[in-house]
Formats: structure tokens, C-alpha cells, sequence
């Protein structure tokens, strides 16, 4: 059965109550114009509150263009250390006029607005406090760096909103300190913008709103800001990455930016300039996943990174390295699709199209991080995974998780030494007396050995092929020795299924019922855990994090009466794989959660559908 | 067959492959001859070989010389990416890649292009034939204008000179020959293979199935007839002392990458192969004279290669050890800590 996707509920709908004061517990959301230098504001606000001890969750929601259009950035500030989207504002930082009225709807009543004093303040909402600054006018008369003003604008709000919530100074400079960490230079004027800010709101208001920040302690500890896509490069630097190429696509180029950034530190020989990697910057996706493929096929660890319409463009290559067996790993940072989409919004639609991409019968390994510590992990991981099975490994995140800061646990150094698989050595061929043949299954397991070019035997050379191939990589049109390559291919992933990360199972709850989730959603599916538990409907978990499909997920679903699969896509794509995976009499028990708008899914996409279903009768 | 050894102790019979599935009398087939031929005289290692391709008849040839070498047969016009790849993942491989007119200069036009910017060192031999073979005689892009069809259609459209377009990307070496021609064919074959980067040879060779006909420009016949050799090609390898007989001014020596000596013996117009202006001058010249002008168009040996560009070490990326891939414990714990 079906659910309809959220509905976005108009929030001067909402008639909840507020409290006296609202302490750690908002959504900061700033509506700024694109290229304005607004991003480098934001992330100081950031760094600020979480220096104060206060988990924070932010979220970038930003248009495809250079220059001009409309961004927003939503801060989210809990104390319980919620990560996913909030879908109401308490305090707006309207910057841009060309969205004034619509950003005034999404305040919450009794939220706040600061906002460019201009702004014309017809037909607006008296159920919210307003705060109203002269921003332009204040950059003019105080700021006196030319060639930045426009910039440093931003960080008057800053210091307007470190006003407003009562952000110590120090935690600011902090903030300003760790955004200009390769520029301390900078430091000092951003400092000053924010204390203009800071200056005029208290020269000019008293406070009327209930919102406070307080330091906290015991929540963010240990804990560290990274974007996923950053995660994900260090991932593939602890994987032992030596070959990546790649082309530029929203959202995935900052995870090869990053790479880039990353061997500059651990694989370039300062003195000589030497690298101990290439990454490449190809001409196209096909490309870039075509060389990553040669590189597998002589023996690089070696990877692509794209998004939606480069997986499009691979699906050729993709087919030829399930079938000539070649290692590589493909990161996916999913986008909205079908075609250009909205390239700057997130989605969990490539599932079902990565893990059978290419024409003809094709199963891959699919990796499906849920947090950016396992970004960091399923990178690292996804190279062994490929060396061993010696396939395609795809690594799906998605705009969410790749680009914006989650707060995450420090990552752990790997225990674990890299593993090459079966890779034949001139010595192993002297002691088999040269007697191998590339696709034979010796082990049974479906996963056969291979040689790299380059080794010195002469039984070390065999073609490789995307055309039909016996066991000793002979070309044939053999129909017995095309389904018995087949069926080993089928033998290799079953090898692999029970050696991918497991489902994450929670039944504390006892309930009868459960969720299924995978990815991004996570951070959603915590949140409205609590939520349900709360009213009274407590509900299991499951969180899938790699196809093929574990034996846990029917597992799961026969332990629960309804099993409710949350995605981020419009046609329920896990949900018809989980469906084709159960036994008949278990299917009735899936129902289908959807989300689909480019949004970070909120808790109440979950909720909202769910709780009426669930609710307990008394 | 000679028996005699090459300089890594190897007979001829060691570069043969796999028998040929082609059509008796393929100049694909003449061509594979050839590079059996200069891979044994150089002396080349077959396990230091990695024979690439793509899609067609040309990319099928792999399999038909040194069986023992290891070869990637991938996916149509893409054998640029996968060359690419592997070179930079092991240096120490010689690439020799085999690709075809349409693989070469319609669905691979753009990674053939990019490879010559990026001059990765390998030997790009094109076995160009005007048609679509496998599929049964279509045109190619590099069919010429008004050539005719075996079933009698007319080719309406420019063809792609795939020598011309590597000169004007500046491709670091651009030759072309007849798959007939064998005392042409393999010195430049071994010119290539020492040279370092992006080497091209387009290799007419007369598709007898289906482009052997009167009203081909890529036949037997038409080529035999409106052949112009720019310069009669030799090749000394570095491992052989360079005893040239010569009248001064008529030969020109070039010195490769690793030594080895190539030297042109000029006849009839003089040639000089390190001039783009000249290289694109003669090819014009041969096309408004309809001829089709043989030998080494251009040559610049001071270009460096692709992984030299990227500074990449000579020995293989693939035999890096965890201890060189990995930061050390106290390099990741400080990272980490700077995302505070």
C-alpha cells in the first residue's frame, strides 16, 4: 500500500504553543541572494554555537547558478543533537529582498525576523517579532574595507543574530578563527563586521522574543563537523586510493576536490613534487569511469565520483567491469533527476538504477551510507570490497550527506591492512606451474583469480573482455559456457551478500511495528522515532546499508505486523526491492513512506503519514 | 619461421596469438603481421605489453599477436580511457592500443582527442578501412567524399582525417601508412613504441569484404596507385649502434626518448616531420592531388607525457604498500582533530 508524499502544511496553520523561553531548541534560517559571500557567514554562526557545547545541524539549500538567485541556510540547534531538516523557522535573517514575503511564511508564529530594514513591511505577519537593522547602511558608514564590503555585510548579521540569542564573543571568534584557518589574515575584519552587528542590536532593541543559546556540556564532546563528501575522500585516502578520475558534476565534485586537497597533504612528496596518486580530471563520465577501470584492471585502487546523469553515462562501462570482473568504485552523490533535474537538491532516486546498472543481467554491490562516519567507513571500505569480489562497488550518498556538515564522532584509524584479494604473484604462478584460468571458480565460491599486467610469467597474460569468455578468458559463443559464467557471477555476489555491512537492527521497542530506512534518512528516522515514541507509538527499526539485500531485512519484516519503508524517491524504489525479496504471505506487511521534493526529509514526513495509521487507540 | 631469438631470448613464435577470425586478405591482418614483426625485433617483453582496444574488427586483432601478453578488449570508442588508466596505475607497461576508423573517429572522436592533449604515452594504431566491417559496410567518418559504397551509395559527407586532426591538437607523433607496406609499417611501429606519449599511426588497410571495390579510396588498388611516401622510414632501436650510410643532407636522425634512433631517407619533397605548418601542408597537398601521402607527418620529442605531467614515480602506483597509501595514526588523529 501506498502513502501520498507530505504535503507541506502551511505554517501559519500550526497554532502550537510557546513556551516562556526557548533555550538550544531553534532553526536559524537565513534567506541570503547566491555568490553574496553569505556561506562564510553562516559557517562562522555554525562553528559559534557548536564552540558553546550545542549540537547543531545544518543544512544548505542552494540553486543551481553562479550568482543572483535566492539560497537559504537552515541552522538547526537541539539539544538532544537532532541532524535532520526542520521543517519550521523560529528565526529568520531575511537578506534578500527578492524572497521577503515568502520567506516571512515559513516563521513559525512568534518566531523572530531580522531583517534589512528596508524591506517594506505591507501586508506582513503580526504574529512575529521583528527585529528590523539597516544592513547596507551599516556596511557603508562601518565598514571600511572596499573590496569586501559586500562580503563582510554578512557577518553583521552575524553578530545581529549573536545578539539576539546571546552568543558570546569569544564563541564568535572562535567561529571566524576556524572558517579562516588558511587565512588568519582575514580574521580580524570579520570579527569587527560582527561586532557591528553585535553593537547595533544592543544599542537598539530590548528583547521581546522567548530564544536563548546557553553553553552546554556533554553533547558535542568528542564530536567534529564534516561533510560527507569530505568524509568520503579521506575514506578513499585510507582505502589506499591511486588512481580517481572524474568530471565535475553538483553535487559530488567537492568529494575529488577534496581528494585533491587531501593528497596534497598525505601523498605528495614535498620536496620533489612527486604524487603517489593521479586523479584525473576526464573529459566526460564516460571517461573518467573508463580510466578507472583500466587503472582497476592493472591493479590501482581506483575510483570515480559522480552524480545522477554521469551514472547515466556509465552504465556501458559499468556492464564491462561486472563482466570482465574488473575492480573499481563508484561513488553516486545522489540529485534529483530524471535528466538535469534539480541539481542542487538531494534524492535517494538512483537505487534501484545503480545497483542493475548496464544492459543485459547485472547485479552490483551497493553501498548505502547513513551517516558521515560511514561515508568515511564505506569509502575506505569499498575499495577492499572491489579488490575482492573484483567488481564495481557503488558508494550511494546524496546531496544531504555530502555537502552539508554533519556533526559526527572523530573517525577511527583502520585496523584492518589493505586487502588485494586474489591477485596471482609471478611466484603463485611458478608453484601452479602456470596452470590458472582467469574466470575458473577453484574455491567454490564463485570469486575467481586474477593477474595484474605486468607479471613477469609468461602464463600471467589473458584477455580480458566484454565479449563472451570461458574460463580461460577465451572469446566464445559457447551458450553453456556464457550460463555457467553467468551463474558464477550470481555464486560471487552471494559470496559477497553476507560480508557487506549488515542492516543495523533496533527491536528495543517491542513494537509490532517497523521501519525500514537507508541513507540520509537516518537522521530523520531518530528524530521521528523519539517523536513516535512519545505519542505512544514506539516503532522498530531497521536501517539498510548495502545491496544485495541481507537475509535480516525478511528477517525483520516477519518479526513485524506492518513494515513501513521510508525513501527519498518518488516510486519506492527498496520498497519494491525489499518486496521482491519476501515471501509472499510477508508482502501485505510493507507499506511505503515517501519523500520526493529535493528537501532533506524532516521527521514529520515520517510522522505525519505514520502516526494515524499507528496511533493507539485507547 | 625463424627460430633465431630476439634480445630478451624469445623466438618469433612467442608474439604470435590466437588464429584470426578476420576475412582472408584483410589488411587488418597484414597490420598484425607488422606489429608481430617490430614487437620481436625490438625485443619487447610480452609481459611488459598491454594490448588495448575497443569495439570492431581492428579491436579485435589483440588477440591475434603475443598470446602471452595481457589485453583489454573494452567497450566501443572508450579504449583511450582504459589505455589512460592503465598506464597511469603501471608506468612500467608498454601500451599499444589497436583501434579502428569508427572507434577512433566517430563514437570515440572526443577520447581520442583528449588522450593526444593529454599525451599519454602509448602507440595508437588505427586500422582504417573507410567502413563499418562487422556491421556490414556502412560508411565511417573517414570515408572520403564520393567514394562509393559496394552497394552503390555515394558518401555525401567530409570525412575526418584522423592525422590531421592529431597535428592540430598537437599530438607529439603523427604517421600514416598502408597495412601493405610493411617496410614502412614497422620501423614506425617501433619508432612509436619508443616514443614517449601519444603516438599515431593511421594504417589504411582495405577492407576486402566490403571496401575493396573501384569506387573506394581505401582499396588495394586505389592506394597502390595514389601512395606518396613523404620519406623512406628506418629504425634503429637504442640497443643497436647506429652505422648509417648516407649522403649528408638527405637523411634526418631523430633521437627518442630511450635512445633508440629514427631516421627518415628523404624522397622526393623534403619533409621535415618537426614542423606542424609542414605536416598539415603535406597532407593537403596530397589530398587536393588525391594522394595519399605515407610516413612520419610530425614528431616533437620534447613534449612530456601525461604521468611525467602528473608526477607520478616510475614504479607502479598498483605496487604501493599500505604504509606508503595510509597517513600515519598520529597524521589522522591530527586531521581529524582540525574538523573541531
Amino acid at each position: 500500500m501506498l502513502l501520498q508524499t507530505r504535503k507541506i502544511v502551511n505554517p501559519r496553520q500550526i497554532r502550537d504553543k510557546l513556551t516562556q523561553h526557548i533555550i538550544n531548541d531553534l532553526t536559524i534560517q537565513s534567506a541570503t541572494v547566491n555568490g553574496s559571500g553569505s556561506q562564510t557567514a553562516n559557517l562562522v554562526l555554525t562553528r559559534a554555537i557548536f564552540h558553546m557545547g550545542i549540537p547543531v545541524a545544518p543544512k544548505n539549500v542552494f540553486p543551481s547558478n553562479i550568482e543572483g538567485l535566492p539560497t537559504w541556510y537552515q541552522l538547526r540547534v537541539t539539544p538532544e543533537g537532532h541532524m535532520a531538516r526542520s521543517d519550521k523557522v523560529d528565526i529568520l535573517v531575511a537578506f534578500n529582498p527578492a524572497t521577503w514575503h515568502q520567506d516571512l511564511d515559513t516563521v513559525r508564529p512568534g518566531g523572530v525576523v531580522i531583517h534589512e530594514e528596508v524591506f517594506s513591511k505591507a501586508e506582513v505577519r503580526s504574529d512575529v517579532t521583528y527585529y528590523p537593522v539597516p544592513f547596507s547602511k551599516l556596511a557603508k558608514s562601518k565598514i571600511q574595507n572596499d573590496t569586501l564590503r559586500k562580503q563582510l555585510a554578512n557577518m553583521i548579521y552575524v553578530g545581529v543574530v549573536a545578539g539576539v540569542l546571546g552568543i558570546p564573543l569569544e564563541a564568535l571568534e572562535h567561529g571566524v578563527k576556524r572558517q579562516f584557518l588558511s587565512k588568519p589574515k582575514a580574521v580580524q575584519v570579520n570579527v569587527d563586521a560582527i561586532k557591528v552587528g553585535y553593537d547595533y542590536w544592543q544599542d537598539n532593541f530590548s528583547k521581546t522574543d522567548p530564544y536563548r543559546l546557553e553553553p552546554m556540556t556533554g553533547a558535542v564532546e568528542g564530536k567534529v563537523l564534516v561533510e560527507g563528501n569530505q568524509a568520503a575522500a579521506l575514506g578513499a585516502i585510507m582505502g589506499g586510493v591511486t588512481v580517481a578520475a572524474w568530471y565535475p558534476i553538483t553535487p559530488s565534485s567537492s568529494l575529488c576536490e577534496n581528494l585533491i586537497a587531501y593528497s596534497e597533504r598525505f601523498r605528495t612528496d614535498p620536496k620533489t613534487g612527486e604524487k603517489l596518486i593521479s586523479i584525473v580530471q576526464a573529459e566526460d563520465e564516460l571517461a573518467a569511469v573508463g580510466m578507472a577501470i583500466g587503472a582497476g584492471w592493472a591493479g590501482a585502487r581506483s575510483m570515480t565520483s559522480t552524480s545522477g546523469p554521469g551514472i547515466s553515462l556509465m552504465a556501458e562501462f559499468a556492464g564491462l567491469a561486472y563482466y570482465a570482473e574488473v575492480p573499481v568504485v563508484i561513488f553516486d552523490i545522489q540529485r534529483i533527476g530524471p535528466s538535469t533535474g534539480l541539481p542542487t537538491r538531494t534524492s535517494q532516486a538512483d537505487v534501484a538504477f545503480a545497483f542493475t546498472l548496464s544492459h543485459g543481467d547485472t547485479r552490483h554491490i551497493v553501498l548505502l551510507p547513513g551517516t558521515v562516519e560511514e561515508c568515511y567507513e564505506f569509502a575506505r571500505d569499498a575499495f577492499d570490497y572491489a579488490d575482492r569480489f573484483q567488481t564495481p562497488v557503488f558508494v550511494l550518498s546524496d546531496l544531504d550527506l555530502g555537502m552539508n556538515l554533519w556533526m559526527t564522532p572523530e573517525f577511527k584509524y583502520p585496523e584492518k591492512p589493505i586487502d588485494r584479494g586474489k591477485v596471482l604473484s609471478k611466484e603463485d604462478l611458478e608453484r601452479m606451474a602456470g596452470d590458472w584460468g582467469r574466470y575458473r571458480d577453484v574455491d567454490g565460491d564463485g570469486v575467481p583469480y586474477r593477474t595484474l599486467p605486468g607479471t613477469d610469467h609468461p602464463a600471467a597474460g589473458y584477455f580480458t573482455r566484454g565479449s563472451g569468455h570461458d574460463e580461460s578468458a577465451r572469446y566464445t559463443e559457447s551458450a553453456d559456457a556464457y550460463a555457467r559464467n553467468m551463474d558464477r557471477l550470481v555464486r560471487k555476489l552471494e559470496t559477497a551478500r553476507p560480508t557487506l555491512p549488515a542492516p543495523v537492527v533496533d527491536e528495543s521497542t517491542k513494537s509490532s511495528v517497523g521501519v525500514i530506512a537507508f541513507g540520509s534518512t537516518h537522521a530523520a528516522i531518530l528524530e521521528a522515532r523519539e517523536a513516535l515514541a512519545a505519542a505512544g507509538s514506539p516503532v522498530d527499526y531497521l536501517r539498510l546499508r548495502a545491496l544485495p539485500l541481507s537475509d535480516e531485512v525478511a528477517a525483520f519484516v516477519s518479526r513485524h505486523e506492518r513494515v513501513y519503508v521510508v525513501e527519498q524517491n518518488r516510486d519506492g524504489q527498496v520498497y519494491d526491492l525489499v518486496r521482491l525479496a519476501l515471501p509472499a504471505q510477508l508482502v501485505e506487511r510493507l507499506h511505503s513512506i515517501r519523500h520526493y521534493n529535493g528537501q532533506p526529509i524532516p521527521a514529520a514526513a515520517i510522522t505525519e503519514p505514520l502516526l494515524p495509521k499507528e496511533a493507539v487507540t485507547a | 619461421m625463424s627460430t633465431t631469438l630476439n634480445r630478451v631470448g624469445l623466438p618469433r613464435d612467442a608474439y604470435k596469438g590466437a588464429a584470426t577470425t578476420l576475412c582472408a586478405g584483410c589488411g587488418h591482418n597484414s597490420i598484425t603481421n607488422h606489429m608481430t614483426k617490430a614487437l620481436y625485433e625490438l625485443g619487447v617483453e610480452p609481459h611488459r605489453l598491454a594490448k588495448m582496444s575497443g569495439i570492431g574488427c581492428s579491436s579485435k586483432t589483440p588477440a591475434y599477436f603475443v598470446e602471452s601478453a595481457h589485453g583489454f578488449n573494452g567497450v566501443h570508442g572508450r579504449m583511450p580511457a582504459l589505455t589512460t588508466g592503465a598506464q597511469i596505475a603501471n608506468r612500467q607497461l608498454i601500451m599499444l592500443g589497436v583501434s579502428g576508423d569508427g572507434d577512433t573517429a566517430s563514437i570515440g572522436l572526443g577520447q581520442f582527442m583528449h588522450m593526444i592533449r593529454r599525451n599519454v604515452d602509448c602507440t595508437y594504431i588505427i586500422e582504417d578501412n573507410g567502413t563499418y566491417g562487422l556491421t556490414k559496410g556502412q560508411f565511417s567518418a573517414t570515408a572520403d567524399l564520393g567514394s562509393v559504397q559496394k552497394k552503390g551509395a555515394v558518401n555525401t559527407f567530409q570525412p575526418i582525417d584522423p592525422c590531421a586532426v592529431a597535428i592540430t591538437l598537437g599530438c607529439s607523433f603523427v604517421a600514416r601508412s598502408f597495412s601493405g607496406d610493411g617496410k614502412q609499417v614497422v620501423p614506425l611501429i617501433k619508432a612509436a613504441i619508443a616514443h614517449r606519449g601519444t603516438a599515431i599511426i593511421d594504417i589504411i588497410s582495405p577492407c576486402v569484404t566490403f571496401n575493396d571495390h573501384d569506387g573506394s579510396t581505401k582499396s588495394y588498388s586505389w592506394v597502390k596507385d595514389h601512395e606518396e611516401s613523404i620519406a623512406d622510414v628506418s629504425f634503429i632501436p637504442y640497443f643497436e649502434e647506429v652505422h648509417v650510410d648516407y649522403e649528408p643532407g638527405t637523411i634526418r636522425d631523430v633521437e627518442l626518448h630511450d635512445g633508440s634512433h629514427i631516421l627518415l631517407r628523404k624522397l622526393g619533397e623534403d619533409h621535415d616531420p618537426s614542423d606542424r605548418h609542414a605536416a598539415m601542408r603535406v597532407i593537403e597537398e596530397g589530398r587536393a592531388a588525391g594522394h595519399l601521402v605515407t610516413g612520419l607527418l610530425y614528431l616533437d620529442t620534447t613534449m612530456a607525457d601525461f604521468a611525467t605531467t602528473e608526477h607520478i614515480p616510475e614504479r607502479p602506483l598498483k605496487d604501493l604498500g599500505d604504509a606508503e597509501l595510509r597517513p600515519t595514526r598520529d597524521q589522522f588523529t591530527q586531521f581529524m582533530s582540525e574538523f573541531a
